[in-house]
């Protein structure tokens, strides 16, 4: 009889992972930084890969990604120009930095021209360089949330990633386009990006981080961003996950913010079978302005669950959350957006809405908003909407002409476009405007 | 020459049967008035024809330049040369009105056959037209309808026949809640489409007073579904003197 081999998956597999990544980084320039992966493995482990009985993940079954055996990315010297260049954005000036399978690609980055005050350095680099900026910063902020046990894998795990540094007062004009590739592998493949931002008093910043893989590869992304902006700080932060259809992607975002800082997001999802974004913002000064933008486009069997977390710490600060999902055929959403208000946290101004529209009857979504309110000087306001495309603005369309399918086209962009149109970028506008119209219109018009 | 001839229309909407056996022909060069009371089925009628798939159609037909018209989608009956103004017009976040317009135009010359229109020509049809019906620029950007006044969304719907140019318009009480100066502007819109002797309209209407600015060839009467009374626009102010009341009990004269 034929005996099975059953493949090594979950905890198990991610100590072996551990495993190798102690041989490798305990001999080099990291080794001062060990004790923290140990610590963070210690504690994955004591986690354990999150189950529906969680109460944060009852909405997102990772049985699937359980299945898989993923190996730690290789580093691989796959030609990616012919991938990159449907990612990349042609005539715009942004200061380039492309990560291929986890590793920096010097090649496919354009980083010559940094102006004065801002420094980008790929994090492998930054353990020897800028050892005093990732002892006090890199994972110092992210993990207490839903999404602990991945964020501790990632410290334990991560290869590399990027620092960006934006000192006093520098305004920075030119955005920085930082781009997590997959390409394809023979075995399914995993990677532990990891992105810390550091924007000093007064100074500004744009950051588009996007995780994108080669169509049809099976892998799993984990990333973690950490983001510290100083007090009066701008930042505009733009995160486009656009994974391969087949992918994992558990991709958490953590601010923290200082005095009459501004930052602003928009969260869009479009790839990955199963997706899961957490966004958790500390507004821990007074005067701060914290925008969420989200935006999900699901369909077959895609799942993208939506987790934020806006706390207010502070007197008059202001957190502004819309997350639009959009979804089609047997796939399925979950937002969930807690809102924490700390005692003494008055004149808080927190809007948070949940809308989504379901284009298919075997399409579900499960909005969940959250409100912990411990002052008594507040104004804070949620809401959930769910619903189908109006049949009288279908109508309203084709009795000027226009066939049903580009109706419902047009109006799940025109659903859409609410988040699109706040988008500063150009031609981050064009691309998402371009991947409505193919998803939605079919061809139409 | 008929545009449209209706026989024997019958149509129902859940079960309730509100068309009962309408017959009416509009030929090129003429304007049809429908009066009559509140539910009696003007609306329906108007809907039917433009295509509305919530009335299910139980006997009779409608034959539009002599083609079947019940066997057209509503798409496709608009890309024909049917316009329907609506009674009450949607309102639809996030499009914006030129866009439409530019989408609309399009579909409607793919449909004939022709190139799409040139972007430039396009803007410049658009502020012709705009400034009949007393409209400006911002309205360009603004999204379909929304935030509009009742006479905006009514001006809007005339705007949108100029641009589209139909040969054949319905206009489904587009005077109800129009102010005299707003009444005036939508009648000038309507009288300059009818300046053409190849198009018809359908103005259906609740009050006399529309017609003092759009003077109908025909007026009709429609009760409980069907047309009770035919005649000229004399017709329109003997209904404004005495009500529906008298007409009901008189018999229908045939109307070929």
């Amino acid at each position: 009889m034929n005996q099975q081999i059953e493949p090594v998956t979950g905890r198990d597999l991610f100590r072996q992972h551990f495993e190798e990544v102690e041989d490798r980084f305990s001999s080099n320039g990291q080794s001062w930084f060990m004790n923290t992966r140990k610590a963070a493995f210690a504690r994955f482990t004591e986690l354990g890969i999150p189950t529906r009985k969680d109460e944060a993940w009852k909405h997102t079954s990772l049985n699937p990604f359980n299945e898989v055996e993923f190996r730690p990315s290789d580093v691989s010297d796959v030609d990616s120009k012919a991938l990159l260049e449907g990612i990349v954005f042609h005539n715009w000036k942004a200061h380039r930095v492309v990560f291929q399978d986890g590793q920096y690609s010097e090649g496919n980055s354009a980083i010559n021209n940094l102006p004065k005050g801002l420094t980008i350095v790929s994090l492998k680099e930054a353990f020897s360089t800028h050892r005093e900026v990732i002892e006090e910063h890199l994972a110092s902020y992210a993990g207490e949330d839903e999404n602990e046990a991945f964020v501790a894998l990632n410290t334990a795990l991560h290869e590399d990633g990027l620092l960006v540094m934006v000192e006093k007062g520098v305004v920075v004009e030119d955005p920085i386009h930082l781009i997590y590739l997959t390409t394809s592998h023979a075995h399914p493949s995993s990677t532990h990006p990891r992105t810390l931002v550091i924007a000093e008093e007064g100074s500004q910043l744009t950051l588009i981080e996007r995780y994108a893989g080669e169509e049809g590869s099976v892998y799993f992304t984990n990333a973690v961003s950490e983001i510290v902006l100083g007090e009066n700080a701008h930042f505009d932060h733009y995160r486009l996950q656009d994974e391969s259809p087949q992918s994992f992607h558990i991709g958490t975002v953590q601010i923290e913010q200082g005095r009459n800082s501004r930052y602003r997001t928009h969260a869009i999802s479009i790839g990955s079978r199963i997706g899961r974004n957490g966004i958790a913002a500390h507004l821990d000064g007074e005067g701060i302005e914290c925008v969420m933008n989200g935006l999900f486009l699901t369909q077959d069997d895609q799942h993208i669950d939506n987790h934020t977390r806006v706390i207010h710490a502070q007197p008059h600060c202001y957190s502004h959350e819309v997350f639009k999902g959009i979804l089609d055929d047997h796939s399925s959403g979950a937002f969930t957006g807690r809102i924490i208000v700390k005692e003494g946290a008055q004149k808080t101004d927190a809007i948070q809405s949940s809308k989504n529209l379901l284009l298919s009857d075997d399409a579900t979504i499960s909005p969940d908003p959250q409100l912990e309110i411990f002052a008594d000087d507040v104004k804070c306001t949620h809401g959930a909407t769910i619903g189908q495309l109006d049949t009288d603005a279908i109508f309203y369309l084709r009795a000027r002409g226009i066939d049903e399918q580009s109706a419902r086209g047009l109006l799940t962009f025109a659903f859409a476009n609410e988040i699109i149109e706040q988008i500063k970028i150009e031609p981050l506008r064009d691309y998402l405007e371009a991947i409505i119209a193919r998803r939605y219109r079919k061809g139409a018009l | 020459m008929a545009i449209i001839e209706i026989k024997n229309l019958h149509a129902q909407i859940e079960g309730n049967e509100i068309l009962k056996g309408i017959n009416l022909t509009v030929n090129a060069g003429e304007t049809h008035a429908i009066m009559g009371p509140n539910g009696s089925g003007k609306s329906t009628l108007a809907s039917v024809l433009a295509g509305r798939e919530e009335y299910e159609i139980t006997e009779g037909e409608v034959l539009y330049h002599g083609k079947d018209l019940l066997d057209m989608d509503p798409n496709e009956r608009a890309c024909e040369g049917i316009f329907l103004a609506f009674q009450y017009p949607v309102e639809i976040p996030g499009v914006n009105n030129s866009y439409f317009l530019k989408t609309a135009v399009n579909a409607i010359r793919k449909h004939r056959g022709e190139e799409e229109i040139d972007p430039g020509d396009f803007l410049t049809l658009l502020r012709e037209k705009m400034k009949l019906v007393h409209m400006d620029d911002k309205f360009l950007s603004r999204s379909i309808n929304e935030g509009f006044s009742g006479g905006e969304k009514k001006r809007n719907e005339i705007f949108q026949m100029m641009v589209l140019d139909p040969t054949f318009a319905v206009l489904d009480e587009t005077d109800s809640g129009l102010d005299i100066d707003a009444l005036k502007i939508v009648a000038d819109g309507v009288n300059e489409f009818r300046k053409d002797p190849k198009k018809a309209a359908i103005v259906v209407t609740h009050y006399q007073r529309l017609l003092n600015y759009i003077v109908p060839d025909f007026v009709h009467v429609l009760v409980d579904g069907k047309i009770v009374q035919s005649g000229g626009k004399e017709l329109a102010f003997e209904l404004e003197d005495k009500g529906y009341g008298w007409i009901e009990i008189e018999p229908a004269p045939a109307h070929a």
